[in-house]
């Protein structure tokens, strides 16, 4: 991904990640080499689906809030994502 | 007032093409009005262009348009219940937002059908809609092979998004058969878009195979796709690729207006001629009163906007209109889903992806409710809106209504907050009657706060 003068640095599950402005979490994490988002109930590896934030799939922790729809969010500066907890 | 609580004449929820119509429709008059919307970006998923900036020369005109009113946009902003009539309930930053209104107009656009077959939770199984719309805000599809499949015009236009994108798109696989697709064409031919055939000419021009009358039957990878098998109900073959993007169409979000009390008529919101709804001063416009794209959406939601401000200029539009819902039904008739879909789910095939539950197991019950009573399908997070749908088309029963919130919400949110009254706003020429009582809660019971908030593990 190129980094431009108006990327944004962000941690994906502990790593430090710059980004394009405008990028969304999902995008940072696909980016990042992250494929499962979340476990399911019985533990199957899940991703994003819907892309519009209906399926809850592509759920992630956010700055400490769990559950966030990574597909609607906007990478902001110093942002904590965390996936697959 | 406090500025969690808000008070306009007229709220739009939704700011896809419907939601911008009406809202520029509205500022006409003299109306205060609020748009809400869920996302960051105005345009709805629709018109979500490339980095939140739409490239779509329609959707800047419209943005624009909106932009030059006085209308408030609260963005980022989820409605997740109307505690009474009158008020939505919404977040805003992790925190409740008292949204009241004397008017209201649901414009909550369409999701994607999506069916279920062996394999469609791995990672990299996608609807085509939400693969384009992650695409356009920096998922990486260069160089990535992906397989189209389902059904409708947005395969088509996915198709060339990602190609634009850089991805390679191996074949598109459209379960509509041939005929049925000539003889759509033919309609379009006589109607003033030109849309279908534009398209098709552009996929052969790019060398894209689109093949109709076929749909997939699996997807393998181990933690992700890598394969993909499809049939025409003959033949069977097997594409590699790094994505698959299947959606079977479009389905109303129908949730907040049944939610509001809105009548539905064969599983679309019931209208009149202005748009209003069984529910007084509540209108619906675009998608869910049936999917007829946007510039459908575009005319029902200048109609809601106009009639909802009394403003005689609806009625010049519903010749308009009537063209465009002469469009939505030769859509649904060309790209009706063939029944063998219904058997693409096996026994073992998970129906339910929030909680785990094969089709199998629903399958045993005779009603939505006893196989949620029983299994737990459909009280995940998404609150039934993928699996309540494709039961419906599976076994002929599925979500019929969402309890508030209908998506998930902090608890906070759901019980801090008694209704406020707002201050009083100056006399306009209104019909619509704000009459907040001062209930301390919003829900009869605790329990309804608990929906979608179970981790996923």
């Amino acid at each position: 991904m190129p980094i431009t003068s108006d990327s944004v640095r962000i941690r994906v599950n502990n790593s430090p990640l710059k980004v394009p402005a405008g990028t969304i979490v999902a995008a940072a994490l696909a980016y990042a080499g992250v494929t499962q988002f979340r476990r399911s109930v019985l533990g199957q590896p899940r991703g994003p689906l819907c892309g519009m934030g209906i399926c809850m799939e592509c759920r992630v922790t956010i700055n400490g809030q769990t559950n966030c729809r990574s597909c609607e969010i906007i990478c902001a500066e110093n942002m904590e994502i965390v996936a697959d907890v | 007032m406090s500025d969690r609580v808000l008070s306009y004449d007229l709220v739009i929820v939704g700011a896809g093409p419907a939601g911008l119509a009406a809202a520029c429709a509205a500022a006409e008059s003299s109306a205060t009005i609020a748009v809400v919307d869920e996302t960051p970006w105005l345009g709805g998923q629709i018109w979500r262009g490339l980095k939140t900036q739409t490239s779509n020369p329609q959707a800047r005109k419209w943005i624009e348009r909106l932009r030059h009113t006085s209308a408030t946009i609260l963005d980022r902003s989820t409605v997740i219940s109307s505690p009474q009539p009158g008020v939505l309930l919404a977040e805003r930053d992790q925190a409740p937002l008292q949204i009241h209104f004397k008017k209201l107009i649901l414009a909550t656009g369409a999701r994607e059908l999506f069916l279920p077959f062996p394999g469609w939770t791995l990672p990299g199984v996608f609807g085509p809609g939400g693969l384009q719309s992650l695409a356009k805000n920096g998922w990486p599809v260069n160089d990535k092979r992906v397989v189209i499949a389902g059904s409708g015009p947005l395969l088509l236009a996915v198709a060339v998004g990602l190609k634009r994108l850089g991805a390679t798109v191996v074949g598109i696989a459209e379960q509509a058969s041939q005929a049925s697709i000539t003889k759509f064409g033919l309609f379009l031919a006589r109607h003033p878009s030109k849309l279908w055939q534009g398209i098709q000419l552009k996929l052969r021009l790019t060398g894209i195979p689109y093949r109709y009358g076929a749909w997939p039957v699996r997807a393998e990878g181990d933690l992700q796709v890598n394969r993909v098998t499809l049939t025409n109900g003959q033949n069977t073959w097997t594409e590699e690729c790094d994505y698959l993007a299947c959606g079977f169409g479009l389905i109303p979000n129908v949730e907040l207006p049944l939610a509001l009390g809105c009548e539905l008529k064969d599983g679309f919101v019931r209208v009149d001629s202005n748009q209003a709804t069984s529910v007084p001063n509540v209108y619906c416009a675009g998608e869910p009163t049936g999917i007829g794209g946007a510039d459908c959406a575009l005319v029902e939601g200048q109609i809601a906007g106009y009639a909802a401000t009394n403003n005689a200029k609806a009625e010049a539009l519903f010749p308009r209109r009537a063209s465009w819902h002469r469009f939505r039904a030769a859509l649904a008739t060309a790209f009706a889903l063939r029944p063998e879909l219904k058997s693409l789910a096996t026994h073992d095939t998970l129906l339910c992806r929030c909680e785990d539950v094969t089709l199998g197991r629903v399958r045993q019950f005779n009603s939505w409710r006893d196989a949620k009573l029983q299994t737990r399908c459909g009280m995940g997070a998404c609150q039934g809106r993928i699996c309540g749908a494709a039961s419906k088309f599976i076994l002929g029963w599925g979500m019929e209504s969402v309890r508030p919130p209908v998506l998930p919400a902090l608890v906070g949110s759901l019980v801090s907050q008694p209704i406020q009254r707002p201050e009083p706003v100056c006399d306009r020429d209104f019909e619509g009657v704000v009459d907040p009582s001062s209930a301390p809660s919003l829900f009869g019971g605790l329990n309804a706060g608990l929906a979608g908030v179970r981790p996923s593990r």
